[in-house]
């Protein structure tokens, strides 16, 4: 309302029973400009409940009346004002003070719970592989909410969990155990190729970082050196933990004569660098030729479901990308849609962006079989732990030049291992068989008639 | 110190308070004949029928009329025949007795003690075998004890019959005649609202109260064998818990299974659990397990269904152990 | 007026003064009761129970009882009876306005619910018939001490269909207790008439149910009141156990500040006992004895006028209870204390 009221004191409704939230004002009893005697009548209410002539709570002058006959006022609502010769009178609630809660004492920015993981906060981040150490806390105190750990995953910061170690033992080289609250870890960049090493797009420093160590209060000449679990460590223990477990590995490996696909590559990777501005890694002739293969034999791209297996129609390949820090699994999605070019473009961006640590969540989920490029750390025989659920972790080893028997006499050729973990219950020694038979076909037929497009 | 039974322990706290204040006076259905639990045998001949008064058959009345006579100045204890019956009386337990205090706004109060023989004694069926602490619980005003010994028993019994305040009294009728145990000669109370660790451990906590506490501590007994270190505690007062207690048995090991034979939903255990998951997250290793009969309406009468209800010292080891390997 | 009925208060052993205190305070009730109204309707009080009619009747226990000795515990409509038993019309206004130096509560109880240590008047509260049960408690310890104070309960008809009222009275009847139960019956239990609350049954005869008498009275008659509830006492105080006393009433105003009389009954009914209100027929009592006439009228309504406006303003002006009270009183002894 923008009219301007009269002084005086505001007559309310009164609240006159349990329940009743508004009052009619049916008839006004006195006029503007009439003397009112406290508790004189001064108007008649109706409710849902009772009727009742109103006394005024105040005596003095009626100068104004707000709330016209018919019309319903709330309960608290001013229904008219009088003005009274000077005192004060207070109408229900009447109360000492109206306190107003305090305002919440202003503490010191502190950031004793920066440490406090709650459940929630862990098991987030172990499913998403998130440093809890990156992630800034907006609780009180410092401390990390579930909120704060979903917004990071969100921003693709997170890493996913890893699911196997690239070797048959933890590599004792591996970085990345960090202890307490240390500084973030930063991502190490990747640095330019060093011709003639065999590139697949991975670099790694040459001498890579020792663990930071806490030494736990030993007396000197102990030897004895704790390291800090961190999240993604945890997650990485109970994921291959539950592959092992769950999932009867068996192995299998095959020989293939890749000569054809290193004089291709080399033939065509100056070019494709200077027209893509990336790497055209063995890595995508691979996993050309395993995406063929298991279009020929879908069973290698499905889960057990203990009474049913489930074939997956999309070919979603887990690709093992290793960081300084650990290892994760972006994926290729529907790669059997995509060129050699196109998969080397995928393995680029996705490398890239796991180095970077940024990753979504989007592309770390929905893998159905996974490839693990093994040979770039210079491995010529792998036993990978199966990606749970999946049904299969096949590894391309280094390519080795090596003399081998054709036609009953020695060449040298560039030959290449691959090796097949396999979910014993779904797959075995003979569709296996086949599935490496059909990849060793598709890579040894590369020539220098392949389209990359 | 002499080894006397659970009855015998509440039976001569009774005798012992009305000889030390001749204010204090017991009523209810057959009390003066010893009552039918033989809880107030000897108290009529020794003290006369008015100061054990039988009452008519009327639970509302027996805790109305104490307390008035509390309010006045007496010290009534109110005795239920079985705590199935103790419902008619709830109104004056509830809307009269707790609230006296606060809406008097401390002018009068009301210290009286209801007796209630609770809990499943075997072949009491549906209406001689409950446990309807929870719905007293969480009434503020009222003071719940339940003791699980002799030696609690006789000091909360004292205790509560010189509290000012209305004091609702569980004496499970299991423990009458079961258990027996070591209680001073000498005037001795134990205090309402503290808790007592019953057994030191290591690797998990057992919070009970009642007859299933001893199944507990014989429960821990038979780990122990297996190397599991159970830490047992008593919570002896129902209302107000002993918060304190609680939390620092709840934080010793971080694994915490409560047990009680009133049904699971909304009983003592709720509260107790709820009370470590809000102050003790950081503390807490394993989920809080509570065990406790299924939601039914009471025991029936046939032994099967007795052995399936009830809890007992197999059941109760069986979660001990699992929580203890978790 | 027959000389059988000429000082008929003298008869009973009423003093001149004493009629006249009588008289008084119903003035005080009647005129507090209806400015507690006009104070709820104003807004400046949330609720009020009302009692207006019954003030004879009350005022007619009140003063058979001993006041400082006798326990009391009344129930909601009984102001005239506190008044005369000693609580003060600005203590009344203290309760109605909730505020903390409200003797009955502190503020925390509604309208009517009465309890004072000081007047041996026990705390009540809103579930109807749950002193009855307390009364017989107070009673047993009075026959248990061998003290010689009778405890007097009054409740409405309705609250006498409440298993506490049966529960109560067969205690106090096997135990012939001494104490003395009054109904004030005022037609109503909020809506509900007496037809319906008790049918054909009267209150009075269900004492022959529990073992001791059972008097009816016109509870409009504040001398037949005394009379009745006299004898009452006498009785209880010789150990010859309760009785139970109806007063037949008319409840005059709604139930409450929240209840709409006219939709259970009529205008005309209303004004009808209006007709037979008790605090008139007294005044012309007093007026024929001789002992009142209009000017000492008019000097006890501006008296009593300034006596309801000084405790109004009193109470208006009073500190409410501090918000930290609230959790004050819950236990007299708390856990941690000896």
């Amino acid at each position: 309302m923008t009219q301007t009221r009269a002084k005086g004191t505001e007559v309310t409704v009164p609240h006159l029973a349990e329940s009743l939230v508004s009052a009619t004002v049916s008839r006004w009893l006195k006029q503007p400009g009439d003397y009112i005697e406290q508790y004189d009548v001064i108007c008649e209410l109706i409710t849902e409940k009772v009727n009742v002539e109103m006394p005024s709570p105040v005596g003095g002058t009626l100068v104004e009346i707000l709330v016209e006959e018919g019309r319903t006022a709330a309960v608290g609502e001013a229904i008219c004002i009088i003005e009274e010769p000077g005192s004060a009178a207070e109408s229900w609630p009447a109360s000492g003070e109206d306190r107003q809660p305090d305002a919440p004492a202003e503490t010191a920015p502190d950031s004793g719970m920066r440490g406090r993981y709650s459940p929630a906060v862990q098991r987030l981040a172990a499913e998403h592989g998130v440093d809890l150490l990156r992630v800034p806390g907006t609780g009180i105190g410092g401390r990390i909410t579930r909120k704060d750990v979903e917004k990071f995953i969100a921003s693709g910061q997170a890493v996913s969990a890893p699911q196997t170690a690239n070797g048959r033992e933890e590599s004792g080289g591996r970085s990345g155990f960090r202890p307490g609250a240390g500084e973030p870890v930063q991502p190490v960049m990747p640095e330019a190729p060093r011709i003639p090493v065999r590139s697949t797009g991975i670099h790694m420093k040459e001498y890579p970082l020792n663990p930071k160590i806490e030494v736990e209060g030993q007396p000197e000449g102990r030897g004895e050196y704790f390291i800090d679990v961190t999240p993604i460590r945890h997650t990485i223990a109970s994921r291959t933990r539950q592959s092992v477990t769950e999932i009867p590995h068996a192995w299998t490996m095959i020989e293939a004569d890749v000569t054809n696909l290193v004089v291709l590559r080399n033939k065509l990777k100056d070019e494709f660098m200077r027209k893509e501005g990336i790497n055209l890694t063995y890595l995508a002739f691979v996993l050309k030729a395993v995406v063929n293969a298991i279009k020929d034999y879908p069973i290698m791209n499905s889960v057990w479901a203990v009474d049913k297996i489930i074939i997956k129609r999309d070919i979603n390949i887990s690709l093992v990308v290793g960081t300084e820090d650990f290892v994760v699994t972006p994926v290729i999605k529907k790669a059997d849609e995509k060129t050699i070019a196109g998969l080397a473009r995928e393995i680029d961006d996705l490398t890239k962006k796991a180095r970077a640590g940024k990753l979504s969540l989007g592309e770390m989920q929905g893998g159905t079989f996974t490839v693990n490029n093994t040979g770039s750390f210079g491995s010529i025989l792998s036993y990978p732990i199966i990606n749970y659920p999946q049904a299969a972790n096949f590894t391309f080893e280094s390519i080795v030049k090596k003399p081998v028997v054709i036609q009953d006499m020695i060449a040298v050729r560039s030959m290449v291992n691959l090796c097949l973990s396999l979910d014993h219950r779904i797959l075995d020694g003979v569709i296996c068989g086949r599935f490496l038979q059909r990849v060793k076909e598709n890579l040894e037929s590369y020539n220098l008639d392949t389209k990359l497009y | 110190m002499a080894v006397i039974t659970y009855l015998e322990a509440i039976r001569s706290a009774m005798e012992e308070e009305m000889q030390r204040d001749e204010r204090v006076f017991v009523l209810g259905e057959d009390v003066g004949k010893g009552g039918v639990l033989n809880a107030t045998k000897g108290l009529r001949d020794r003290f006369g029928e008015q100061r054990c008064l039988d009452t008519p058959l009327s639970e509302s009345a027996i805790a109305g009329v104490a307390i008035g006579a509390a309010m006045y100045g007496m010290r009534a204890i109110a005795e239920m025949q079985f705590a199935d019956f103790i419902f008619p009386a709830t109104n004056q337990i509830i809307s009269e007795a707790a609230k006296i205090h606060y809406r008097s706004n401390g002018d009068w109060n009301c210290p009286i003690v209801v007796r209630a023989p609770y809990g499943a004694a075997g072949a009491g069926s549906l209406y001689h075998s409950q446990c309807p602490e929870s719905v007293f619980f969480g009434t503020p005003g009222l003071k719940l004890v339940a003791p699980s010994n002799p030696y609690d028993a006789k000091g909360l019994l004292k205790a509560a019959i010189r509290d000012e305040d209305p004091v609702i009294y569980f004496e499970h009728k299991k423990c009458y005649l079961s258990i027996s145990g070591e209680v001073p000669e000498e005037d001795f109370i134990v205090p309402i609202g503290k808790a007592d660790v019953k057994r030191e451990g290591t690797d998990l906590t057992v919070i009970s109260y009642g007859m299933t506490l001893n199944y507990c501590l014989q429960a821990a007994q038979e780990l122990d064998r297996e190397g599991i270190s159970a830490h047992v505690l008593d919570l002896r007062t129902l209302s107000p818990l002993d918060k304190e207690a609680i939390l620092a048995a709840a934080a010793r090991t971080g694994k915490v299974l409560i047990v009680h034979e009133d049904n699971k939903t909304g009983g003592v255990g709720a509260e107790v659990s709820a009370i470590i998951a809000e102050e003790l997250l950081y503390e807490l290793d394993a989920p809080i397990m509570r065990l406790c009969p299924p939601d039914v309406p009471a025991v029936g009468l046939s032994p099967v269904a007795e052995k399936f209800y009830l809890l007992d010292r197999d059941k109760i080891r069986e979660a001990m152990r699992n929580l203890a390997l978790y | 007026m027959s000389v059988g009925q000429l000082n008929r208060h003298r008869m009973l052993g009423l003093s001149d003064d004493q009629v006249l205190e009588m008289y008084r305070f119903m003035v005080q009730a009647r005129r507090f009761d209806e400015r507690a109204i006009i104070l709820q309707r104003a807004g400046k009080i949330p609720f009020h129970v009302s009692g207006i009619g019954q003030e004879p009747g009350q005022v007619g226990m009140a003063f058979a009882l001993q006041k400082g000795k006798d326990y009391l515990l009344p129930y909601y409509r009984d102001f005239a009876f506190v008044l005369a038993m000693g609580m003060t019309v600005r203590e009344l206004m203290l309760s109605i306005f909730a505020k903390a130096e409200d003797p009955n509560s502190g503020g925390r109880q509604l309208s009517g619910h009465f309890g004072c240590k000081r007047l041996n008047m026990i705390t009540g509260s809103s579930p109807v018939a749950t002193q009855i049960p307390h009364a017989a408690g107070i009673a047993l310890a009075a026959k248990m001490q061998k003290k010689d104070f009778v405890t007097w309960v009054s409740l409405g008809e309705g609250a006498t269909n409440q298993g506490d009222f049966h529960e109560g009275c067969n205690f106090a009847g096997v135990h012939q207790l001494p104490m003395i139960i009054c109904c004030e019956n005022n037609q109503y239990a909020i809506s509900v008439p007496y037809s319906r609350q008790l049918g054909k049954a009267r209150v009075a005869d269900r004492a022959a149910g529990y073992g001791f008498p059972g008097v009816r009275v016109d509870g409009n008659d504040a001398l037949e009141v005394y009379r009745v509830v006299k004898e009452a006492r006498e009785r209880a105080a010789r150990g010859e156990g309760p009785t139970l006393i109806e007063l037949m009433m008319y409840r005059l105003s709604p139930h409450s500040t929240s209840d709409d009389d006219m939709l259970y009954r009529t205008r005309e009914e209303v004004e009808e006992n209006r007709a037979k209100d008790g605090i008139p027929k007294f005044r012309q009592y007093l007026i024929e004895c001789g002992l009142w006439d209009d000017e000492k009228e008019l000097r006890l309504q501006e008296e009593v006028k300034q006596l309801i406006q000084e405790a109004t303003q009193y109470a208006d002006k009073a500190p409410a209870p501090k918000p930290e009270d609230t959790l004050r009183h819950v236990f007299a002894q708390p856990v941690g204390e000896a």
